[in-house]
C-alpha cells in the first residue's frame, strides 16, 4: 500500500497546460520536496491536492483511496493539512483561537450536547486545549498566545500557520514555501521544526520550497518540475546535479 | 429629567429592532461580503409567519416565536441555496441586484397569499398595553419586553458564537473562507446556515416590531433605517450593529421631541453622514488592510 500517490495529474487553464502528467509517490514518514523555477506548477499541484482546482486529468490517492471528486473540507477531515505561501490566517482572532480552530475536525459533540455542556463536551474541550498547548510549546509560541494575529510580525505569523496545521493532527502536512519571507535565523528555526515534525510527531511532509539549503537539509527526496512536467527525481544531491535541473534554472550553455 | 429618561426608553426599544435587522445585514455581509437588501423583507415575512401561527392557528406567543424563527431560518437557507449559490463568484453588483429582486418577490408573494394580502394586521402579544411607573418615568410593558427579549437574544447569540462548533465555524468562515475549508469546515453549508440564522434573527425582529407598526407587506422598509445602523456601527461588526441600532433609535426619539417636524425621518441619515466624516470605517469598523 502506498501512503500518498499522485498519478498522471494534469490541469489546463484555457489553452495553458499548467501541470502535465505529473506522477510521484510520497512514502510514510519522509520529507518530500517539490522544487522548480517560478511558474513550474508547484503551488498548482498543492491546489489540486487540496481540490481547490478540479484536475483535468489524473488521480490523487491517500492510502490507496482516491481524493479526486471529493470536496475541499473533506481533505482536512482525512488528515491532510496545509500552509500557504502568502499566509491564510484568521486575522482578527488570537493565536490561541487560530490553533483551536485547527481542532475543528476533532470536535464531535452535537449542538444539543454543547448546549447542555455535558461532561463529554467538557472533556473534549480540555483535550483540545491540551493538544493546542502542546503545539504552542513545540513551536515556542507561548508569548504570543493571546496576541491578535493581525498585529504579529511576518515570521511569527508563518509559525502560527504551521502551528494551526499541526493542531489538526495531520497525517500528511503540505508546506507551501515555508521559508519565503523569513530571515536566515527564522529559516534555520523552520528547518529545525520540519525535522522535528517528521522525527517526533511522525508526520509525513510534502513541501514546495526554493531555498536549496533548507531543501538539502530536511528532504529525503526531491522532485524537480519545469513548465508543469517532471524533469528529475531523487535525493537532493542527485537532483541538484541533474543536467535538466541546471538547465531549467540557469538556461542551456551556449 | 423624567422626559429625557422617557425618551431614552422609547429610543432604546425602537433601536433594538433596528439593531436586530442590522445584525442580519452584518452576519451575511461578514460571511459572504454580500449586502442583503432583502433583509427588511425577510423581517416582514417573519411577521406574517408569526401572524399565521398566532391569529390563524391560535398558538401561544412562545410557540409563535419558535415557529416564525424556524420557518424563516428555512426560508433563508433556501434563498441562499436556490438563488445566491448559483451566482457565486459573479460580481458584487449582480448579487446586490438579486437580493433587491428577492425583496420585491417576497413583498409580491405576501400580497398574493390568502389570509395575508395587503391589509394591516395586529399581532397579539401577552404584554398588555399596560404601563407601570418608577419615580416619574412611565414604563410601557411593551417597550420593556422588547428590550428584554433583544438582550436575551444577544446573549444566546454570544454564547452560540463563542462556544458552539457551528458558531466558531461561522466566525472562521467569515474571516477566511480558504483557511476555513482547510480546517475541515464545509464553507458553503456554513454560509447557507448563516443565511438561515440571519433570516431567523429578522423574524424575531419582525415579531418585536409588530406591536409598534402592525404587520403589513411594506413593514420591511424599516430596513432602510437598519441599514444606517449597520453603517454607523461599522458594517462588518456584530457588536457595532447592536450599538448602531441603539444610536439610531435614540437619535430618532430625541429628534422627534426636540427638533422641527419631519427631522425625525432624516435623523438616521444625518448620523450616518457625521459618523462617516469622523470615522469612515464606522464606530467598530476595522481599518486593517490586507497586505498584497
Amino acid at each position: 500500500m502506498s501512503f500518498f500517490k499522485v498519478a498522471n495529474l494534469g490541469i489546463n487553464f484555457g489553452g495553458v497546460v499548467a501541470v502535465d502528467k505529473v506522477s510521484f509517490e510520497v512514502r510514510r514518514g519522509e520529507v518530500y520536496t517539490i522544487i522548480g523555477p517560478n511558474g513550474a506548477g508547484k503551488t498548482t499541484i498543492f491546489n489540486l491536492i487540496g481540490l481547490i482546482y478540479p484536475a483535468t486529468s489524473g488521480q490523487i490517492f491517500l492510502e490507496d483511496k482516491p481524493l479526486t471528486g471529493s470536496v475541499p473540507h473533506r481533505i482536512a477531515q482525512l488528515g491532510i493539512a496545509r500552509t500557504f505561501q502568502n499566509i491564510e490566517l484568521f486575522e482578527h482572532a488570537t493565536v490561541l483561537q487560530n490553533l483551536l480552530i485547527g481542532r475543528h475536525r476533532h470536535r464531535a459533540a452535537s449542538l444539543w450536547q454543547e448546549l447542555l455542556f455535558t461532561p463529554a463536551v467538557r472533556r473534549a474541550e480540555l483535550a483540545a486545549r491540551e493538544a493546542v498547548e502542546q503545539v504552542i510549546d513545540f513551536l515556542d509560541l507561548a508569548k504570543y498566545r493571546d496576541s491578535l494575529v493581525a498585529g504579529l510580525p511576518y515570521g511569527v505569523r508563518k509559525v502560527v500557520e504551521l502551528g494551526r496545521a499541526l493542531a489538526t493532527e495531520p497525517r500528511l502536512l503540505l508546506l507551501d514555501e515555508p521559508s519565503s519571507g523569513l530571515n536566515p535565523e527564522e529559516t534555520d528555526d523552520m528547518a529545525f521544526w520540519i525535522e522535528d515534525i517528521r522525527r517526533h510527531l511522525g508526520v509525513t511532509v510534502l513541501m514546495v520550497e526554493h531555498d536549496m539549503n533548507l531543501v538539502s537539509r530536511v528532504s529525503d527526496r526531491v522532485l524537480a518540475l519545469n513548465l508543469g512536467t517532471v524533469i528529475a527525481e531523487g535525493t537532493p544531491a542527485e537532483v541538484q546535479a541533474h543536467p535538466a535541473v541546471i538547465e531549467a534554472y540557469l538556461g542551456k550553455a551556449a | 429629567m423624567s422626559q429625557v429618561l422617557q425618551l431614552l426608553l422609547a429610543g432604546v426599544a425602537q433601536g433594538c429592532v433596528y439593531a436586530l435587522v442590522a445584525l442580519g445585514f452584518v452576519l451575511i455581509y461578514k460571511a459572504t461580503e454580500t449586502v442583503n437588501f432583502a433583509q427588511g423583507d425577510l423581517m416582514m415575512l417573519g411577521g406574517f409567519f408569526a401572524l399565521t401561527s398566532s391569529v390563524i392557528l391560535g398558538w401561544p406567543y412562545w410557540a409563535t416565536i419558535v415557529f416564525a424563527v424556524a420557518a424563516m431560518a428555512a426560508v433563508g437557507m433556501l434563498i441562499e441555496r436556490l438563488v445566491l449559490r448559483p451566482v457565486l463568484g459573479q460580481p458584487a453588483f449582480t448579487v446586490v441586484m438579486i437580493t433587491i429582486g428577492v425583496g420585491y418577490v417576497l413583498r409580491g408573494v405576501v400580497t398574493m397569499i390568502p389570509g395575508w394580502g395587503t391589509d394591516t394586521y395586529t399581532l397579539p402579544t401577552p404584554f398588555s398595553e399596560g404601563v407601570f411607573q418608577i419615580g416619574e418615568v412611565i414604563f410601557a410593558v411593551q417597550q420593556v419586553a422588547v428590550i428584554g427579549m433583544t438582550a436575551a437574544l444577544c446573549a444566546v447569540l454570544y454564547l452560540f458564537f463563542r462556544f458552539s462548533k457551528l458558531g466558531v465555524a461561522m466566525q472562521a468562515t467569515s474571516q477566511n473562507q480558504l483557511a476555513a475549508a482547510y480546517m475541515g469546515i464545509p464553507v458553503r453549508r456554513v454560509n447557507m446556515m448563516i443565511w438561515g440564522l440571519s433570516a431567523g434573527v429578522a423574524a424575531f425582529a419582525g415579531i418585536l416590531l409588530a406591536p409598534a407598526t402592525f404587520v403589513h407587506s411594506n413593514m420591511g422598509f424599516i430596513g432602510l433605517k437598519a441599514f444606517p445602523a449597520a453603517v454607523v456601527g461599522g458594517f462588518g461588526s456584530v457588536p457595532g450593529a447592536i450599538v448602531g441600532g441603539l444610536i439610531i433609535g435614540l437619535v430618532e426619539a430625541f429628534a422627534g421631541r426636540y427638533m422641527p417636524e419631519g427631522f425625525k425621518d432624516v435623523a438616521a441619515y444625518v448620523v450616518v453622514l457625521v459618523v462617516l466624516l469622523l470615522r469612515p470605517s464606522g464606530i467598530f469598523g476595522e481599518t486593517a488592510q490586507k497586505k498584497v
